[in-house]
């Protein structure tokens, strides 16, 4: 199963020879030299030292940042000559993000946090929207909270929530920078065990940074960084 | 586009006090504007109509407007000939062919026409003398042309006819006398004729210095008084329509030749001041919409930084940046706009306060209430300016956050 999707399909996101430097008075490279082929049905873990650079390659591959030299290919659209309505447009309908901090809206409850990016996508009615929300709450376990804003949950149902906006669109790629960094590891391993479905069983591609090892140990495979380069893949 | 704005609405509605405060100060710069449009407007109009009321819509005079041609320019029409100091003709005898005239202006359709000699005298009572001017009428035409029967507070305009030698004053010049109806006054005119006349009317028209210096009497006794027989120096002409006054003046000079002058030429000066007025009043309330501006500048301001995760986390979920520019536009716009329906609310409230007050305004006018003019048009430029300026304060700092990298925020916040 794991080698089984790798080679035969596409990738859905490839980076080739990105790097991303920042330029200032002191000039800083985030990640160089990247070569990076992820695919549907895969989940891949990030890991690396404090200040490897792993952040800023998710940044990159969530076309949340552009790389310095290089390109980024998102299902084969070459990204470097999009425009910013069209990047947030592949964001929107491809790309699902979870980060450390939850970032829920503060005045929505979760099902309304949840139907956020349905909303702005505007592809469903108002009632399909929030079949929809109230289905994903259902599978993330978190349906008693649906009318529950940010403030009146937990840490761990709060992440949930998060996971469930950014699984909002049905995007084909979940990206999770240290989504797992405020919780106990019970939490933890729910999120992962979370991740592990959506991979195998909806077939997305999820890549998530971690630095915790057990967590990294579940992945199909595991990506080391070191100082702004892969140093392992496998 | 909803959702859009129920995302401004929770960040409003997360300011209250601040948004309130905002409101209200667009809700003052909007209802003062129109509670002064109205009462400015009102004046003028009322103003407009008093004078108007009280002078002849046109009137021809014995002067031209510019010094006969002499005989050298008229031979040189083409050559550098200057003559200086060449005044224009004195018509000592008046309009000539005056009552000519006046049957062909009286041909025309939609106006009055009566024939004045209006000269200058003074006025003795119990040792006080003022000086007047003095207008001789014929009481069945002036009624058409002037207000003066319907101002009149004490008698009539036909008692002229009854009474010898009656002479009407206004109740300015009595108080000035110290006469009163039925005195008998001494008039005396540059041309040295001396006559006594009864006081047989007091007209009040409003404007000052018509009530403190004009009388009105039979033109045959002016024209004795004067010692000008037969000679009328001015036709003075109303119109039903009082626009037309311009171009009907500019015809019958270049007819005549005699000047002519309709209302608005005589009161130019006037109407400028009325136009000043306006613009001074206008800047004056822009100003307090650029006040209630900075506020909702200030608003928006605070809520893009206090909300600048939000707006990382919205673009990183896929929004544009014109999405969120729109997003605090919007915050900008409903806070103008509400402060626009408290502000006509305010604007109609206080335009309605102030009929109803009145006022004394012994120095200019003598009206009696405020004279209010309802237009819909003040409601809606007022509402134009104070939505444009908030739109305006919400695009500065709509474009500033539609600007946020989402990266450097959602780095910071990790
Ligand atoms: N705006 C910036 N200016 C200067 N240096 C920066 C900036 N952003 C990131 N860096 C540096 O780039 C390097 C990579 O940062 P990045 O956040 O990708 O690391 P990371 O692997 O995610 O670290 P962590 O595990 O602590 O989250 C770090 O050394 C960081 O200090
Ligand atoms: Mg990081």
């Amino acid at each position: 199963m794991i080698g089984k999707t790798k080679t035969e399909e596409a990738p859905l996101i490839e980076a080739r020879n990105v790097t991303r430097r920042l330029s200032g008075e002191i000039p800083v490279t985030l990640v160089h030299d990247i070569d990076l082929a992820i695919h549907r049905g895969e989940f891949t873990t990030i890991t690396g030292p404090s200040g490897s650079g792993k952040s800023s390659l998710l940044y990159l591959l969530g076309l949340l940042d552009q790389p310095t030299e290089g390109t980024i290919f998102m299902d084969h659209i070459e990204t470097s000559d999009l425009h910013e309505g069209d990047l947030a447009r592949l964001r929107l309908t491809k790309l699902g993000f979870i980060f450390q901090f939850h970032f829920l809206l503060p005045e929505f409850t979760a099902r309304e946090n949840i139907m956020i990016p349905m909303r702005k996508l505007d592809r469903l009615h108002p009632a399909e929207m929030q079949a929809r929300a109230d289905e994903i709450l259902a599978q993330l376990d978190i349906s008693d909270h649906a009318n529950k804003r940010p403030d009146q949950m937990s840490g761990g149902q709060r992440q949930r929530v998060a996971i469930a906006r950014a699984l909002a669109n049905d995007p084909e790629v979940v990206l999770a920078d240290e989504s797992t960094g405020n919780l106990d590891s019970h939490n933890s391993e729910i999120v992962f065990d979370i991740f592990t479905k959506l991979a195998r069983e909806d077939g997305r591609a999820v890549v998530a940074v971690t630095h915790e090892r057990e967590l990294a140990d579940r992945a199909d495979r595991k990506i080391h960084l070191v100082d702004g380069a892969i140093v392992s893949d496998n | 586009m909803r959702l859009l704005l129920d995302i401004a609405w929770t960040h409003i509605r997360g300011r209250r006090r601040q948004t309130l405060i905002s409101i209200t100060g667009v809700a003052l710069g909007t209802g003062f504007f129109i509670a002064i449009s109205a009462l400015m407007a009102g004046s003028d109009a009322d103003f407009i109509d008093r004078v108007v009321n009280a002078t002849p819509h046109v009137a021809i005079k014995d002067e031209y407007r510019e010094p006969p041609k002499q005989p050298a320019e008229r031979v040189f029409a083409d050559g550098a000939v200057a003559l200086r100091g060449v005044k224009p003709k004195q018509e000592l005898r008046g309009i000539r062919q005056a009552q000519a005239r006046l049957t062909e202006i009286e041909e025309i359709a939609g106006l009055d026409v009566a024939p004045t000699l209006r000269g200058n005298a003074v006025a003795r009572y119990s040792g006080r003398d003022v000086a007047v001017s003095i207008l001789g009428v014929d009481p069945r035409r002036e009624r058409h042309v002037s207000q003066v029967e319907s101002d009149m507070t004490v008698g009539t305009l036909d008692s002229l006819y009854t009474t010898g030698n009656g002479i009407i004053i206004g109740t300015g010049l009595a108080d000035k006398l110290g006469t009163r109806m039925g005195a008998t006054l001494t008039l005396s005119s540059p041309a040295g004729t001396v006559m006594k006349m009864k006081v047989v009317g007091l007209f009040r028209s409003g404007i000052v210095q018509l009530d403190n210096t004009t009388t009105y009497a039979l033109l045959k006794k002016v024209q004795v008084l004067q010692d000008k027989p037969n000679v009328i120096n001015e036709i003075r002409i109303r119109l039903d329509n009082l626009d037309n006054a311009h171009d009907l003046a500019r015809r019958l000079e270049a007819r005549y030749g005699y000047r002519a002058e309709s209302w608005d030429e005589v009161n130019e000066g006037l109407l400028e001041t009325l136009v000043v007025r306006r613009k001074i009043m206008l800047s004056v309330v822009s100003a307090i919409l650029l006040v209630a501006g900075f506020g909702i500048y200030n608003v928006v301001s605070t809520i893009t930084y206090e909300k600048v995760r939000d707006i990382a986390i919205l673009k990183s979920l896929g929004f544009e940046e014109i999405d969120i520019k729109f997003i605090f536009i919007l915050e900008g716009f409903v806070i103008g706009l509400a402060g626009v329906v408290v502000g006509w609310a305010l604007g109609y409230g206080l335009s309605a306060y102030l009929d109803g007050v009145e006022i004394d305004m012994k120095e200019f006018t003598a009206a009696t209430s405020l004279p209010i003019l309802y237009d819909i048009t003040d409601y809606l430029i007022a509402a134009a300016f104070a939505l444009g300026a908030s739109t305006v304060a919400g695009f500065l700092p709509a474009r500033k956050a539609a600007r946020v990298n989402p990266v450097d925020i959602i780095r910071g916040a990790a």
